[in-house]
């Protein structure tokens, strides 16, 4: 599903180096629930943004669905978003002048979807969160934890085979945090492979593969990970 | 997609309105000085008949003195004398023509609760009318029997009429003028070409002339001259008949010549004319006639003044101002955006996508512009009328292709400020926006 060969990402600001992953190695397969712990500065996000086409990097390779995606061009890693990959972010990031319907269609727009098909699929996801009641209600009239399951809703309506997750409980309570953990785990279940990044033992507890980044390399693994140093291609 | 970033864009005007109102004012104020301004300059420049601009041409003869030119560096004088002006029309050589002149007299309706008043007074021939293709409303012009006969007949404008006539087909009924009778034949529609190009030496923008009479009735009546008369030297004895016969300019003469081979042959006579007027000891200076359409006449007499077109550049200099500032209000407002951009393009809006959205909610912002830029450049024109009064009246008239003109100027100023932000909305980094 995801495999990174010899990753390599350094940041120059003012003459000053800083490598933020080095010959980072990961393979991750169709169907896991991975759990990316580690310290801060870590390399943890800059990971979750390469991952998610939203950062380029220096060295190495990344397949993603079978597709090497290191020479995309901006159009195609566009469409490589929008169509395999959801993300899910700590703050939500929804739009706020926009209802819960607009906000979760905003994805299928850019798919290029009619109009049809973008109400079978908002409709079908709010559902699937337990919000199909509250589609006109805006973002600021939900809870953190209603909030977070629209962003679910926007990040599945799309139906991606690939869910990022960063910090998704990190902004909620335990009692809410809890009930987005088991619709997460709900979502793997069904068949979607999920890569969260979490500083939370806990739920980190509750995947089924846990990977430990220290300066820019999977330092750490759970046993019966299939994930390497060096991966033969 | 268009639809959508059209709500998109209508819904982020509404939403910082203020900041929106200010952009909208600042391209609406660039824009209603530049229409205004444009508007001014296009009327002035306007081809007023386009269907044979290029089939009338003015005639100059150059009977200046032999020791200077009428106009440097050789131009010969922009009118002509009466002796030419009879001579020519009796010649007859072009397929139509005219001779003409601005007089002044007084009329006095036969409606004694109709006070007596000052009417200016075109003198023409019977091809003016033809020529130039003045509407009628009643009637028609005169004969050229009637020009010879020096029949007292005249054509009135429509406001004459209504002011004389209350309105009535007043065709055949007599007029008062200069205390002479005349018969009406003919009564004008409303009749404003802009420029005024028959007769550009008095004012090229003027009101068109509110009596129209045969030229001869000027020697008849001894009606005074009007318009500018220019003399290199002075009559040759006294009273109205020596001045009729002297070197002194004052009468306009059109030439209709459909063809380049009409025009050439016109030349040809012209040239023929002034020769056998040197064997009678006129036209001293070499051979200089000039035959100009209408559209070079109006270049010939700079009809577009140097000072209007000191102000279009000056508006067009307010107008990039204006931009620049909305511009930087641009850069505030899509700044404020970024986290926004930075979610579209996490979830699969490519750059190409954002730059759409903002191009669009741009233009939205120039139409807007456009819209009360329109209503600013009516202000502004009425600004112009006052401050120059009569003289552009009728420069000052927002036509469908100015309207067109200020929303096209609205749209594409518009969408030249929001290139600049709109690049660096494209160039946010997601990754960066989404973390904070």
């Amino acid at each position: 599903m995801l495999t990174m060969q010899s990753l390599t990402k350094t940041y120059v600001t003012d003459n000053v180096q800083t490598h933020a992953l080095r010959e980072f190695n990961l393979q991750v397969n169709e169907g896991d629930f991975v759990a990316v712990t580690g310290p801060s500065g870590s390399g943890k996000t800059t990971f979750l943004n390469i991952a998610g086409l939203l950062e380029t990097f220096n060295q190495g390779t990344y397949t993603l669905d079978g597709q090497n995606v290191s020479a995309l061009n901006d159009k195609q890693r566009s469409k490589v978003r929008n169509e395999k990959i959801g993300f899910i972010f700590q703050n939500f990031n929804l739009i706020p002048d926009l209802n819960l319907y607009d906000n979760v269609d905003v994805p299928l727009r850019y798919r290029g979807f009619n109009a049809q098909e973008r109400k079978r699929r908002i409709e079908q996801s709010l559902e699937r969160v337990g919000l199909a009641k509250r589609m006109q209600h805006l973002p600021s009239q939900l809870s953190g934890g209603q909030q977070q399951r629209v962003a679910i809703a926007r990040a599945l309506a799309g139906e991606p085979r690939f869910l990022l997750a960063d910090e998704p409980t990190g902004n909620l309570d335990t009692k809410m945090a809890h009930s987005v953990m088991a619709l997460l785990t709900e979502i793997n279940q069904n068949g979607t492979t999920i890569v969260m990044v979490t500083h939370d033992p806990e739920l980190a507890a509750q995947t089924q593969r846990n990977i430990f980044v220290r300066d820019g390399k999977v330092s750490e693994t759970t046993p019966e990970l299939v994930v390497t140093d060096k991966i033969a291609v | 997609m268009f639809g959508y970033y059209l709500r998109l864009g209508f819904a982020s005007i509404k939403k910082n309105y203020i900041l929106s109102l200010l952009m909208v004012v600042a391209i609406a104020l660039g824009i209603g000085a530049s229409v205004s301004v444009v508007t001014v300059n296009y009327l002035m420049s306007s081809n007023p008949i386009p269907h044979k601009s290029d089939q009338l041409y003015y005639v100059q003869l150059d009977s200046w003195s032999p020791h200077e030119p009428a106009r440097e560096p050789n131009d010969p004088p922009d009118q002509i004398t009466w002796r030419d002006a009879t001579n020519l029309m009796a010649a007859g050589a072009a397929f139509r023509q005219t001779a003409s002149a601005s007089s002044g007299a007084v009329i006095e309706p036969n409606d004694a609760d109709v006070r007596p008043f000052m009417a200016s007074i075109r003198l023409n021939f019977a091809d003016f009318f033809a020529m130039f293709d003045t509407p009628f409303l009643y009637g028609s012009g005169w004969t050229d029997a009637e020009d010879q006969a020096r029949r007292p007949v005249v054509v009135l404008s429509k406001e004459i009429n209504d002011r004389v006539f209350g309105g009535e087909n007043s065709v055949g009924r007599s007029i008062q003028i200069a205390a002479t009778e005349f018969q009406v034949v003919g009564v004008m529609d409303t009749w404003q070409p802009v420029p005024k190009f028959y007769d550009v030496t008095t004012g090229a923008f003027n009101d068109t002339e509110d009596v129209y009479m045969p030229f001869y009735m000027k020697q008849e009546l001894q009606l005074s001259n009007g318009g500018n008369t220019n003399c290199w030297k002075s009559p040759e004895g006294e009273g109205f008949e020596a001045f009729l016969n002297s070197e002194c300019v004052n009468y306009q003469f059109w030439a209709e010549l459909p063809s380049e081979a009409d025009k050439n042959a016109y030349m040809t006579f012209l040239n023929g004319y002034v020769e056998q007027q040197k064997e009678l000891g006129r036209f001293e200076r070499p051979l200089n006639n000039r035959l100009s359409n209408v559209m070079e006449w109006l270049e010939y007499e700079e009809v577009v003044a140097d000072d209007a077109q000191i102000m279009l550049w000056v508006a067009f200099m307010f107008l990039f101002v204006c931009l620049v500032n909305t511009v930087g209000l641009l850069l505030s407002k899509f700044s404020r955006k970024a986290p926004e951009i930075a979610l579209r393009r996490a979830i699969g809006a490519s750059k190409q996508d954002i730059f759409y959205q903002h191009i669009v909610e741009t233009a939205c912002i120039g139409l807007l512009g456009g819209v009360l830029g329109l209503v600013l450049s009516l202000a502004g024109l009425e600004g112009i009328k006052l401050l120059y009064g009569d003289f552009m009246q009728n420069l000052v008239k927002l036509d469908l292709t100015m309207v067109g003109f200020a929303f096209v100027l609205a749209l594409i100023s518009s969408i030249l400020a929001g290139l600049y932000p709109t690049w660096r909305a494209c160039a946010v980094a997601p990754a960066a926006q989404l973390k904070s």
